[in-house]
């Protein structure tokens, strides 16, 4: 067997087993998007190409009088906004403190956060729950955003000090130098500097919100504060199937911005995450 | 001579000592406006949090004393909030003790004390990380911290359905909770096979996820395969789609009656339709197969990433000296990948030992068994989720969540001992 043939069957095979993970990656997205444009509501008789596709589902959802969508829409936009400015706020601040100080605590701070972010912050979930009853922060959106704030805080301050050790501090030592004071420095030499790992916390911070199911869940009780996912479920779990259409229209509109983002932002993220992660 | 002078005054102990009342230490070191600050300090603390205090460590012992009086779950929580200010009040307290003795010991020194201007420097210079992090650190406590101490001081009582405030008092119980988990036969048998179930899915879920991003991007990176960038896009597409949504949209094509894959793929490949969401088995095995489906992205960029960056005259040294595509993966492609990785593939260990999500939205946990408080393919998290929101055995919830926490811990320790950055001096 030539170095040809070998080459040849290597890369047939290769193309092949592409070909045969992309329907697998693709086939579950395609039924989705077409299940969204089959007339009537049930999943029994929906067709990924539906003969007669239809709007109906979008215009539904998009209709006031009908659906709560658009106000849950705006709930997890707001929601997720506010969440993603405070984390990234308090982590840059931390992580910065970490990266850059040596101060009594320090060891054990960085200690207890990489503990903590090991714990889902739902582990605790009945705590968070009685506290929430106990401050009147139940059913409000600001509650649902200080638990976010406070679950990210951990994981992503490691991510972005993991980061930030990889600038050099001769850098700050010489603004120093130039009589530079501490805030000067963080935010004219360090923070530029940041800008990938500060569009990484960004992103997970907007995206995890977004994307979170349970703690919404358990802290929102009225129909209009819900966020988009326990709206949607909320559409679904009662009969599974009986409203799926309208589901899947839901769905493909909350799935095809943060796909867009995420793919947009897709670069940042694995070169943040490999500098962060093997730096620890 | 100087040095040799023997110190006769003892304004260090002198001024530790009066600085049991805060701040009369710092005003015997003549450091006036710095005593009454943290005499006021003092005193407002007093003042303020007082009854607090007061009021919440009677409740954190006792969690109240007559029914539908004393809300012990209330009582709990202002116990918690007592002791967290006591902590952080003992702290500037200490700080008061050690900054009156430093001055004190300065003084016996005959050094000179700081002005009230270099002090205000000083706070700035020594007190500025702290104040970058405590907005942090604040939130930390009342949203993380607070409540992991809620659930551990839970784990030592009875609060479940039938001692439940306002009607009834909860009372400590100390370890009984954790004693019923391993002595009574019911909660044994459901702890361990949903332990059992949570180690096999933790193993199974992620290794497949990882082995097959991992033979994904080397496949994907052989140098003469066209059409990259387009074939990593769409890989990377799962990553991309909310989890929710995807595992919502297989949670519908694994649907029995009418979901796609018993109607349509498993008939195209000749095979039978399974019962996918009635028998645990299989719902455990298609929860296998989505969270590959779900995770392999993840290690795929990642992996990409790693071996873009890997010099090729590696390979090429190796094929000068005969090496063959195996040998050239087992010696310089794996290791390579997995040193750079190793703590991200672990990460995804925990991940996945607490992957709720998965768990509860494709099947519910289910399918149910009748008679135990625990579903077919419940996992620790997600039967401690049932535990406290549909049987409201909040104790139990509780304990189950310490030995959880236990286990992540002592796999976070050892990764922590493990990851390079620690044993560096600096880094840490």
């Amino acid at each position: 067997m030539s170095m040809k043939t070998n080459k040849i069957i290597r890369l047939t095979l290769s193309y092949f087993v592409i070909a045969i993970m992309a329907v697998i990656v693709i086939y579950p997205l395609l039924w989705i998007i077409g299940s969204s444009f089959n007339p009537g509501n049930s999943l029994s008789g929906s067709t990924m190409f539906p003969e007669n596709p239809t709007l109906a589902h979008y215009k539904h959802l998009f209709d006031a009088d009908k659906s709560d969508y658009i106000i849950w829409y705006k709930n997890s936009l707001k929601i997720s906004i506010i969440t993603m400015v405070l984390t990234v706020a308090s982590v840059s601040l931390t992580a910065y403190s970490f990266s850059r100080y040596r101060f009594v605590g320090r060891k054990n701070g960085l200690i207890t956060f990489l503990i903590l972010q090991m714990i889902p912050n739902f582990a605790a979930l009945i705590a968070i729950f009685v506290l929430a009853n106990r401050t009147g922060l139940i059913d409000t959106h600001l509650g649902l955003i200080l638990v976010y704030v406070g679950g990210q805080i951990p994981m992503n301050t490691y991510l972005m000090k993991g980061y930030l050790d990889t600038i050099p501090k001769e850098l700050d030592e010489s603004a120093k130098m130039d009589g530079a004071g501490h805030l000067r420095i963080f935010f004219q030499i360090v923070m530029p500097l940041a800008k990938p790992i500060l569009a990484v916390v960004a992103l997970f911070s907007f995206i995890a919100p977004f994307g979170d199911f349970i703690l919404a869940r358990i802290l929102l009780r009225s129909e209009d504060k819900f966020t988009l996912l326990v709206g949607l479920y909320e559409l679904v779990a009662k009969q599974f199937g009986n409203e799926f259409t309208k589901f899947a229209a839901g769905s493909v509109l909350i799935a095809i911005p943060i796909a867009a983002l995420f793919l947009v932002f897709q670069r940042y993220f694995v070169s943040g995450l490999t500098a962060g992660g093997t730096k620890g | 001579m100087e040095a040799e002078k023997v110190i006769t005054t003892k304004h260090a102990r002198n001024s530790t000592l009066l600085s049991i009342v805060p701040g009369m230490g710092q005003i015997y070191n003549r450091q006036f406006l710095k005593g009454i600050i943290f005499l006021v300090l003092a005193a407002s603390f007093g003042i303020v949090f007082g009854d607090i205090l007061n009021m919440g460590f009677w409740g954190l012992f006792t969690l109240g004393e007559i029914p539908k009086v004393d809300h012990s779950i209330f009582l709990l929580i202002d116990g918690i909030i007592a002791l967290i200010v006591t902590v952080l009040g003992l702290g500037v307290y200490a700080f008061n003790l050690y900054d009156a003795h430093s001055n004190g010991k300065k003084r016996d020194l005959g050094l000179h004390l700081n002005s009230v201007r270099e002090q205000y420097h000083n706070l700035i210079d020594g007190g500025f990380p702290y104040l970058m992090i405590s907005p942090g650190f604040l939130l930390l406590i009342f949203v993380v911290i607070f409540p992991i101490i809620f659930v551990i001081l839970l784990a030592f009582t009875n609060y479940d359905l039938y001692h439940s405030p306002p009607a009834k008092l909860v009372d400590w119980i100390g370890i009984q909770n954790f004693i019923d988990i391993f002595k009574i036969d019911i909660w044994r048998n459901t702890f361990f096979k949903v332990l059992g179930w949570t180690i096999v899915w933790t193993f199974g879920a992620t290794t497949f996820q990882i082995a097959l991003g991992m033979f994904l991007a080397i496949v994907v990176n052989q140098k003469d395969l066209k059409g990259k960038a387009i074939i990593r896009t769409i890989l990377i597409l799962p990553w991309a789609v909310p989890a929710f949504v995807s595992i919502m949209i297989f949670s519908g094509m694994f649907n029995e009656t009418f979901g796609a894959v018993n109607k349509m793929i498993l008939p195209a490949l000749g095979l039978e339709a399974q019962p996918w969401m009635t028998e645990a088995n299989w719902t455990r095995l298609a929860l296998i197969l989505i969270q590959g489906w779900l995770g392999f992205p993840f290690i795929f960029a990642m992996v990409t990433g790693v071996l873009q960056s890997i010099p090729e005259d590696l390979y090429e040294a190796a094929t000068v000296d005969g090496a063959s595509i195996w040998q050239k993966f087992t010696k310089i492609t794996l290791p390579l990948v997995l040193f750079a990785t190793a703590p991200i593939m672990i990460t995804q260990y925990t991940f996945n030992f607490n992957n709720f999500n998965v768990i509860f939205l494709f099947n519910n946990g289910g399918p149910a068994v009748p008679g135990q408080t625990a579903w077919g393919t419940d996992i620790l998290i997600s039967w401690i989720y049932r535990l406290t929101m549909t049987s409201a055995q909040y104790g139990k919830a509780a304990a189950i969540t310490m030995i959880l926490s236990v286990i992540i811990i002592a796999v976070a320790l050892w990764q922590f001992r493990k990851t390079k950055s620690f044993q560096e001096e600096d880094m840490m």
